[in-house]
C-alpha cells in the first residue's frame, strides 16, 4: 500500500470521526447553534438601534450590514479554530489520546483530517446561520464581490489553521484547563481583530497588537468586498499576503506541537485525561 | 551493525537495554503555600535498569503488583512515554528515534479500555482500522469475526460503547487490539476486572493468535496463575526493577515447595520480594 493512500485513510479517519461525533451529540450542536444565531442577532440589533441610543440620524442599513458581517465571518473563523484546537481536548474528554497518539498517523495528516472537516463544519454552520438571520434582517449584497470575498475567507482560513494548531498545544500541555485556555485565546483575536468595530476604535498599543492577528486583514478584506464592492485584484495582495503569514504559523505551530508532544511523552502527560 | 548483531536484532521482538524512567510529581505538604508558590516536586522511579529481550513468536510476562511499572514499560513500548536513558528496540528499530515503523508493528490493549463513548463498537473500530491505514471493506469483516470469536453477540456491535458492560467493553478492546495484526502485541492488564467467562475467552483468543499468526505478545498482569498459564517467560517487577527472569517452571523452582504444595507464583514473589503481593499493592497504593 502507497503510503499517501495511508495518509489519506488517516485523514478521513479523523473526519469521519468528528462527523460521528456531530450526530452522536446532536443536541449540543443545537444548542451551540441557538448560541451561535442569538449572539449574532443581539450584536447586529445593537446597530439597527444606534439611532435610537445616540438619538442621531444614522445610517442603519450600513451599520446592521457591517455588524452581520464581522458576526459571521467571526462565526465562521471560530469554528476553524475550535474545530483544530479541540482535536486534543476531544481526545482527552473521551480518553482515547493514548490510543490516536500511538496510531502510526503523522500530526499533519492528523492535522489535514482535521482541518477538512474544520473547513467543512465552518460553511455548513455559517450558511444556516445566514439562512437564518436574513429572515431578521434585510441584508443588501447588491454591489458585493462575492468572488472575492470567499477568496480573503479561504486565505484567512489557512491563518485560522495554523492558530488552531498553536491553541491545540495547551491542552497537551495543560490536562486539566488546556481547553479551557483556548478560548481565552479566542476572546483576545474577537477583542483586537475588528471584528465589530474599526481597529482604529482601540487604543494605540491594543492597534499595534492588532497587527498581528490575521483576523484584522480577513475581517477588513472581506468588508471592503462585501460592503465596498472592492475589485479582487485589488485584494489579491492582501489574500497572498495572508496565506504566506497562514503557512508560516501553520509551519511554526507543527514545529511547537512537536515539541510540546514530545515533552508531554517526556513528562507522561498523555495518560492524565482533563 | 556488525553481522551478528544484526542476526541477534532481528531474532529479537523487544530489546530493552538498561531503561530508567522517572516521573515528578508535586509534593503538596512540601514547599511554600498559597496560590502562586511553586511546590516543590517529588522524583518517582517509575523504572530503573531495565534490561530485558523478548523473542519472536514469544509470550512474555511482566508481573508485578499494581504501581510495580508494568504499564509503564508498556506505555514505553507503545511510543506514549519517551524514556530517560536506556534503548529499547522493536525488531531492531529504536522506539525513541524511529517511532514510525514500531507503531505499524504494535498494537496495545490496555486495562482501560478507551472508546468514544457514544459511538457503536464498529464505528470505534473502523476508526482505529482507518487509523492503521485498513480499507473499511477489509476491516469490517474481519472485526465482525473477532468480536464473534471473542464471544461477543452480533447484536451489540452496533450498540453505542456506553450501554456494554465493562467485559464487552474490554473484549471490544481486545479485537481493537488485534484488528491490525500487529506483530508485536501489547496487552496490559486485558483480563483485570473481567467475570471468568470473559476472562477465558480473551486468554484463549491469546494463545490461538499466537499459534495460528506466529504474534509476539508482551503481557502484563497481576494475575499470577494467567501469568503461569500463558507465558513463555516471566519477569517478576517489583518497585520498578526486575527482581527474576526465567519460564514459569524455572521462576517455580527458584522457591522449594512448602508442605509438599506445589509451588505457586506467588511463593516466588514473596521468596524474591520479601512480602506479599497484597502488601506490595497495599504499599504501592499508600506511596
Amino acid at each position: 500500500m502507497s503510503g499517501f493512500v495511508r495518509e489519506m485513510r488517516g485523514a478521513y479517519a479523523f473526519v469521519e470521526r468528528n462527523v460521528n461525533l456531530i450526530k452522536r451529540y446532536w443536541g449540543w450542536e443545537v444548542v451551540w447553534l441557538i448560541y451561535s444565531l442569538t449572539n449574532a442577532l443581539a450584536i447586529t440589533y445593537i446597530g439597527n438601534g444606534m439611532g435610537m441610543i445616540s438619538g442621531q440620524e444614522i445610517d442603519t442599513q450600513y451599520v446592521v450590514t457591517y455588524l452581520l458581517v464581522g458576526a459571521l465571518i467571526w462565526q465562521y473563523l471560530s469554528v476553524i479554530f475550535y474545530a483544530i484546537s479541540e482535536m486534543i481536548a476531544w481526545e482527552r474528554w473521551e480518553g482515547t489520546i493514548e490510543y490516536t497518539f500511538m496510531a502510526p498517523v503523522s500530526r499533519p495528516t492528523h492535522l489535514v483530517g482535521t482541518t477538512l472537516f474544520a473547513i467543512g463544519y465552518g460553511v455548513v454552520r455559517t450558511l444556516a446561520i445566514l439562512g437564518i438571520v436574513v429572515a431578521f434582517f434585510h441584508l443588501d449584497l447588491g454591489g458585493a464581490n462575492i468572488v472575492g470575498t470567499v477568496i480573503m475567507l479561504l486565505a484567512g482560513s489557512v491563518s485560522f489553521v495554523g492558530l488552531g494548531i498553536l491553541a491545540a498545544v495547551l491542552p497537551l500541555l495543560y490536562p486539566e484547563r488546556g481547553a479551557q485556555m483556548t478560548n481565552a485565546v479566542a476572546a483576545i483575536l474577537l477583542l483586537i481583530s475588528g471584528v465589530y468595530y474599526p481597529v482604529e476604535t482601540l487604543p494605540g498599543w491594543l492597534q499595534v497588537v492588532a497587527k498581528a492577528s490575521p483576523a484584522t486583514y480577513v475581517i477588513k478584506g472581506m468588508r471592503s468586498c462585501l460592503l465596498d464592492g472592492r475589485s479582487t485584484l485589488e485584494l489579491l495582495p492582501t489574500a497572498l499576503t495572508l496565506v504566506g503569514i497562514g503557512m508560516v504559523v501553520i509551519l511554526l505551530g507543527l514545529i511547537i506541537f512537536r515539541y510540546v508532544e514530545r515533552y508531554a511523552k517526556r513528562s507522561g502527560r498523555l495518560k492524565r485525561s482533563g | 551493525m556488525s553481522t551478528q548483531h544484526s542476526e541477534r536484532t532481528n531474532a529479537l521482538a523487544l530489546d530493552i537495554s538498561e531503561v530508567r524512567k522517572v516521573f515528578f510529581r508535586r509534593d503538596r505538604k512540601k514547599g511554600k503555600r498559597g496560590p502562586f508558590a511553586r511546590r516543590k516536586k517529588e522524583e518517582v522511579v517509575a523504572l530503573e535498569g531495565i534490561d530485558l529481550t523478548v523473542k519472536r513468536g514469544e509470550v512474555f510476562g511482566v508481573l508485578g503488583p499494581n504501581g510495580s511499572g508494568k504499564s509503564t514499560l508498556i506505555r514505553l513500548v507503545s511510543t506514549l512515554l519517551l524514556p530517560d536513558s536506556g534503548t529499547m528496540r522493536v525488531f531492531g528499530h529504536d522506539v525513541e528515534s524511529d517511532p514510525f515503523p514500531v507503531k505499524r508493528m504494535i498494537n496495545r490493549v490496555s486495562v482501560d479500555a478507551a472508546f468514544f463513548k457514544k459511538f457503536s463498537a464498529i464505528e470505534n473500530l473502523l476508526y482505529a482500522a482507518r487509523l492503521y491505514g485498513l480499507p473499511a471493506s477489509e476491516a469490517k469483516p474481519k472485526m465482525r469475526e473477532i468480536m464473534k470469536r471473542l464471544g461477543l453477540e452480533e447484536k451489540t456491535f452496533d450498540q453505542p460503547m456506553e450501554h456494554m458492560s465493562r467485559g464487552m467493553q474490554q473484549k471490544v478492546a481486545v479485537a481493537r487490539g488485534f484488528l491490525t495484526s500487529p506483530i508485536l502485541l501489547l496487552l496490559d492488564e486485558p483480563t483485570t476486572g473481567l467475570d471468568p467467562h470473559s476472562k477465558r475467552d480473551v486468554q484463549a483468543f491469546v494463545r490461538e493468535i499466537r499459534e495460528t499468526h506466529g504474534a509476539t505478545v508482551l503481557l502484563t498482569t497481576h494475575d499470577m496463575g494467567e501469568a503461569d498459564r500463558l507465558c513463555d517467560r516471566i519477569a517478576i517487577i517489583d518497585k520498578g526493577r526486575i527482581v527474576a527472569l526465567d519460564t514459569p517452571e524455572g521462576l517455580k523452582n527458584l522457591v522449594p515447595s512448602r508442605n509438599g504444595e506445589p509451588t505457586t507464583m506467588e511463593d516466588v514473589f514473596i521468596e524474591l520480594s520479601g512480602r506479599t503481593f497484597e502488601d506490595a499493592e497495599a504499599e504501592e497504593e499508600g506511596s
